[in-house]
């Protein structure tokens, strides 16, 4: 007979509970299968009615992170393996409001990327026939590792202080910012600071560091809103000291 | 525990019936007690207390310097005493706690290069730790060989 392993899964489904409560699965232990393996055999063979967010099951699209066994963490990139003897507690990501079962409302998070203006500005904007705006590979290096994030939110769900407040816009929205602000061609500094320099942004941080240890991607937010701090500090420093110059 | 109830107004009764309705998990005071990170991060920013109690005590020392020779000898007087001594050794270890806790988290803060290279986190603390010994002896040389 094959090994199998307990999940369970937190359930809450709108319609009729209040609450939500963990509802146990018994699985088959397959050396291969990571959570999210569990997940589909639990829709497709024990329980049609559970669930939760997937897509491209290979670390890519950010839709599956979930908590396992408290952590945050891609249950495409999890394997059963790893959270054995079980039972595997699986719940929605901590923090977000719960919609159904495991999926969590983005709504907060989509607007908070949208805060930080992730686009290249420029003060002017070259007319087409002046050809492109060109970078040098050491340019892009300065910002590559920010540019890598998947939007998982995992970060968020390692967050103390984006649970506490929620107006804080969070490392990934940071760490996007930065990937704009490290960029060469981009002139949009002073526009972000606006948004991360006041209420519920960078300063907001207590560095609990969390978030760059459950980012599957290297990302590194925590690194990128300490330096935001770094940099921050210096500006404000130069304006108080030089008020008349441009910073 | 609660729910919220802020979205879908639609008066459509096929959606009314079926509206979604969140559920928002609350966060309790005691959320850092779960996890081993968070008790670390805890105690670091707690310590930070003791770094002002020291402040404190410098503060009241330039106090007793202003006042004259007198309130100073009281001060120095109080500072011998078994339960000063006792508190300082406390206070200073936290503060030797979160001194190496905020030079550990330095590299987070400082992405430095040497040409295209980016120095590792390593040699940052290294660095940190270094300059924190040198400038500790300078002070207590400064202060002992009176
Ligand atoms: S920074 Fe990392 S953890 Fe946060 S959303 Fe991006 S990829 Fe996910
Ligand atoms: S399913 Fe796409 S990241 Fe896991």
């Amino acid at each position: 007979m094959e090994t199998t392993i307990t999940l369970e899964v937190q359930r809450y489904l709108p319609e009729k509970d209040t609450e939500p409560y963990f509802q146990e699965y018994k699985v088959p232990l397959r050396k291969k299968w990571v959570v999210l393996d569990a997940l589909n055999y639990i829709k497709d063979n024990i329980d049609g009615t559970l669930s939760y967010r997937w897509s491209c099951r290979m670390g890519v699209c950010g839709s599956c992170g979930m908590m396992v066994n408290d952590k945050p963490v891609l249950t495409c990139a999890t394997f059963l393996e790893e959270c054995l003897p079980g039972p595997i507690r699986v719940a929605p990501l901590s923090y977000f409001d719960v919609i159904r079962d495991l999926v969590v409302n983005t709504d907060g998070f989509m607007d908070k990327l949208k805060r930080v203006k992730p686009w290249l500005i420029t003060d002017q904007v070259k007319p087409v026939p002046e050809g492109e705006y060109r970078q040098t590979p050491e340019q892009k290096a300065e910002y590559d590792q920010y540019s890598m994030c998947i939007n998982c939110m995992l970060c968020y769900a390692a967050c103390p202080v984006a649970g506490l407040e929620p107006e804080f816009v969070g490392p990934a929205a940071i760490a996007l910012a930065q990937r704009y602000n490290y960029d060469s061609r981009d002139e949009g500094r002073k526009q972000r600071n606006e948004e991360l320099l006041g209420e519920g942004g960078i300063y907001s941080c207590t560095l609990v560091g969390e978030c760059s240890e459950v980012c599957p991607k290297a990302v590194d937010p925590a690194g990128a809103i300490q330096r935001y701090k770094v940099s921050g500090a210096a500006e404000w420093w130069k304006s108080v000291v030089v008020p008349w110059g441009d910073t | 525990m609660a729910k919220t109830d802020d979205i879908n107004t639609s008066t459509n009764p096929r959606y009314q019936r079926y509206r979604p309705e969140r559920y928002s998990p609350r966060m309790s005071i005691f959320w850092w007690v779960h996890k081993k990170p968070f008790v670390k991060f805890i105690v670091r920013e707690l310590t930070s207390l003791f770094v002002a109690a020291y402040a404190v005590l410098l503060i009241f020392q330039v106090r007793a310097l202003s006042q004259g020779a007198e309130a100073w000898e009281a001060l120095v007087a109080w500072f011998s005493t078994p339960f000063s001594i006792g508190l300082h050794v406390i206070i200073f270890l936290f503060v030797v706690f979160h001194a190496i806790t905020w030079f550990n988290l330095a590299p987070t803060a400082m992405v430095l290069r040497i040409g295209k290279k980016r120095i590792p986190g390593g040699v940052i603390i290294t660095i940190n730790f270094l300059m924190w010994i040198a400038l500790s002896l300078a002070i207590a040389t400064l202060i002992l060989a009176r």
